[in-house]
């Protein structure tokens, strides 16, 4: 375990996200029935204002486990209890209103692929998740704005479709879209992923803000600056066995 | 969250003679939710379409709507034929694969969008005009065209037109079937874009048939598998997009080409 | 006597021209032409369109001497309803000097032997194409309708099937569409005859192709009023002081034809006016379209004309 010096200390007593005995193994009935155990056993917590890395090499489940968390990859077992307005809801079995209730309010999913609504305007799709959170227009689109610009998206950018940015950028873009609601948890797949040093840096602040607010944060990050700037604990996957915290 | 669904399905099964359309179909569809069905032609889709949507008598099971002053009734059982079709021009919106299947050719495409208003009783020529030219602007069709009529519109076009026609009695519930099918890929794009804006902004809950993944992964909440009348895989959309469960259901994922 | 084919004899006491009439009445033809079964059917007709009005019924309509589109429809039900005291007028377009009108009238004089009339005033029984009299009629009148099409949404929807479904279900969304597209083609509602209107506040009917002028006289009208399709076999009525209300928007409201001229010959300025082609030369004249009315104004002037003048 591994703590940084300035981070605040979590509240050990109330987690936001409590992952008991989770495992996953891949089905592929198109190639013959091929089984691909990818975890199995898994337990983890993180608590308010605490930023979880999850390391390991490729293939052992790092963004698997991640997508679990946020309900897109279904686990085989096990249960993903997360704190959402007050009560605990389970993602690995909780009805799709429900997820979509979590998603909508409590936690973000920031990746690296931007999996871009085409023909929509960067500031909308910033705006988009404000929106759906209840905020009028008008505060929604200035928030998005503010968020951009902090990304150092140029503004003429900002009413252009991210089709054609190029890849930092379409990355910061999304990085906007994760942060500008400031969900209670956030999971991060290789946020800095195709970002320079001084995005790099913004996007180091941005998590510092958010743990400081009391996110909860889980992250992959391959680049060894930021996650020595931002990580509290580590959580590592071997391949095919169970996981050591 | 209230507790009562907008539509809740239970065992819903049509029987053509002996052959199965579709066949004990069950879902709660809660408001501001959009699903989506998908599988291919014979599946099962249009005829379960029809049947949530009140155009056919299902051989079993049950289809409840939440109505705005009885509550959660029982379509078939507990409403009469006139309450069905009122239903089906406010409440509830239907916008057809064709759309000669849903507008009035004969008449202009001011006149096919008015009408629901007309016939809940405005009688106010002047609003009523406005509020059309309202629409027209909300699903992009010029203003000029306001007295064409739609034998001459384009395809995509047409499909707006339907689309204002149903929406603006400010349906809950709307079925689309196929509304992206048979135009070109662009006029595709711009539809379903369209589509996503409105549902948005309308809140209106919606199930939406379809063959084309990539019209359920832009517009729909959750997604249900058919395969043989029957439903193979349902869950939230990405879920099943991304994580497919059943064979079926990863055949079409793996089908799809990626461009 | 119960033999159906018995015709029935004529009254003895009538001191009206109707007994001279009976003894130049057709042999081998039954009162009326029609036989007194397919009366009944019609009255049947009559009966539940007067109980439910403004309501299409179906009735078997018979083969008459004369081809559909001329009245077949008005003639079987005036035949039905006609008995051998009534006084009967009939009108073409407000004249009962047409060649059709006079027609019409010889039918019923020679099957019924009944008298007839051209005057508004004295008719118990009157048959019209396309127009109302002027004169306001009175309890007890009827005036039966010759109709072409009986059925206001076919323009919109050919399928009988539908029609009837519409109606049953009040769905008439579509007529007051029918006036939208009026409105939006030409600025204002251009129907000017065979104008829709609702009947005792639910069912939306066809008045036949009067012109919109005359819709307000159906309104509340102490006499009863009859409407025969014989091509479509159809029969509605509108039994005596029942609501007819013209359809229309709030803010454009139904509104009746008006001319700035008056008629040539009687001076009205509030009938219905026909345009006469008078010369090659663009000449034209305008007459009252109701022929009785316009001879009645005459008459009456004529008189005061008389006594006015010392």
């Amino acid at each position: 375990m591994r703590e940084t010096t300035d981070a605040p200390k979590p509240d050990a007593a109330a987690p936001l996200i409590e992952i008991r005995g989770l495992s996953k193994t891949f089905c592929l009935h198109v190639q013959g029935g091929t089984r691909i155990p990818v975890f199995d056993g898994i337990d983890l917590a993180v608590h308010p204002g605490e930023c979880l890395a999850l390391v390991g090499e490729s293939g052992t489940g790092k963004s698997t486990l991640m997508r679990s968390i946020y309900a897109n990859y279904r686990p085989g077992g096990g249960r993903i209890l997360v704190r959402h307005r007050g009560r605990i809801v389970d993602m690995a079995s909780a009805e799709p209103r429900e997820i979509l209730e979590v998603r909508r309010h409590s936690m973000g999913y920031v990746s690296q692929f931007l999996r871009v609504v085409p023909r929509v305007a960067a500031e909308d799709i910033v705006a988009e998740p404000l929106r759906m959170t209840g905020v009028g227009e008008t505060e929604a689109l200035e928030r998005a704005r503010a968020m951009l610009a902090r990304l150092r998206i140029p503004e003429r950018l900002w009413r252009l479709a991210p089709a054609t940015f190029s890849g930092g950028e379409q990355q910061r873009v999304n990085i906007a879209r994760g942060f500008v609601v400031g969900f209670p948890i956030l999971l991060l797949d290789e946020p800095t992923a195709a970002l320079d040093a001084a995005n790099r840096r913004v996007v180091i602040e941005l998590i510092a803000e958010a743990k400081a607010r009391g996110s909860a944060i889980v992250g992959i990050f391959h680049d060894r600056e930021v996650r020595d700037a931002v990580a509290d604990r580590l959580f590592e996957l071997n391949p095919g066995k169970e996981a050591a915290a | 969250m209230s507790d009562t669904p907008l539509l809740r399905v239970r065992g819903l099964t049509h029987l053509y003679g002996r052959a199965v359309a579709c066949r004990d179909v069950g879902f709660d569809l809660w408001p501001g939710e959009v699903l989506g069905i998908v599988g291919e032609s014979g599946a099962g889709k249009t005829t379960l379409l029809k049947c949530l949507s009140a155009q056919l008598v299902p051989t079993h099971g049950t289809v409840e709507y939440d109505t705005r002053d009885r509550g959660l009734v029982d379509i078939f059982a507990a409403l009469s034929e006139p309450e069905r079709r009122m239903l089906l021009r406010t409440d509830w919106g239907i916008v057809h694969q064709n759309p000669r299947d849903g507008l009035r050719m004969a008449v202009s495409a001011g006149g096919n969008v008015g009408e629901r208003l007309m016939a809940v009783g405005a009688r106010h020529y002047g609003n009523i005009r406005r509020e059309v030219l309202d629409w027209f602007d909300r699903v992009e069709l010029s203003r000029d065209r306001i007295d064409d009529r739609p034998d001459g519109f384009s395809g995509g076009m047409q499909q707006r037109v339907q689309i204002a026609r149903n929406l603006i009695s400010r349906p809950r519930l709307l079925f689309l079937d196929e509304p992206t099918g048979g135009l070109d890929v662009s006029v595709q794009a711009r539809l379903l874009d369209l589509l996503r804006r409105l549902v948005a902004e309308t809140g209106v809950a919606a199930v939406v048939v379809t063959h084309d993944l990539g019209v359920v992964r832009l517009l729909a909440h959750r997604l249900m598998v058919m395969h043989g009348g029957e439903v193979v895989e349902h869950g939230l959309t990405d879920q099943v997009l991304d994580d497919p469960q059943h064979p079926y259901s990863q055949l079409l994922v793996s089908s799809i080409l990626q461009v | 006597m119960s033999d159906d084919t018995l015709t029935l004899p004529p009254r003895e006491d009538a001191s009206t021209a109707a007994a001279a009439g009976a003894a130049g009445r057709l042999s081998g033809y039954n009162f009326a032409y029609l036989d007194e079964q397919t009366k009944r059917m019609i009255r049947r007709a009559l009966l539940k369109a007067i109980a439910i009005p403004g309501y299409q019924v179906p009735f078997g309509s018979r083969e008459m001497p004369l081809p559909y589109g001329w009245g077949t429809g008005g003639i079987q039900v005036t035949a039905s309803v006609i008995g051998p005291d009534d006084v009967l007028k009939v009108i073409d377009q407000g004249a009962d000097d047409t060649t059709n009108a006079v027609s019409i009238r010889k039918f019923f004089a020679r099957t019924a032997g009944v008298a007839t009339t051209e005057r508004t005033t004295e008719a118990t029984l009157i048959q019209t194409r396309h127009r109302i009299p002027e004169t306001p009629l009175k309890e007890g009148q009827i005036l039966v309708y010759q109709v072409p099409i009986p059925e206001p949404l076919r323009w919109l929807e050919p399928r009988e099937t539908e029609t009837r479904r519409m109606h049953a279900l009040a769905e008439y969304g579509v007529m007051q569409v029918k006036l939208y597209e009026d409105i939006a083609r030409y600025g204002r509602i251009a129907t000017a005859y065979n104008y829709p209107v609702r009947v005792n506040g639910r069912y939306i009917m066809a008045p036949s192709p009067i012109p919109k002028f005359d819709n307000p006289k159906m309104h509340r009208n102490p006499a009863i009023q009859l409407f025969g399709a014989g091509r479509e076999r159809r029969i509605y009525a509108v039994p005596p002081y029942t609501a007819v209300e013209s359809l229309d928007f709030e803010d454009h409201p139904f509104a009746v034809e008006r001319w700035d001229q008056a008629c040539a010959l009687c001076g009205a300025t509030d009938s219905f006016l026909d345009e006469i082609v008078t010369d090659d030369a663009g000449g034209r004249m305008f007459l009252c379209s109701d022929t009785d009315h316009c001879a009645e104004r005459r008459r009456s002037r004529g008189a005061d004309a008389q006594e006015g003048t010392a």
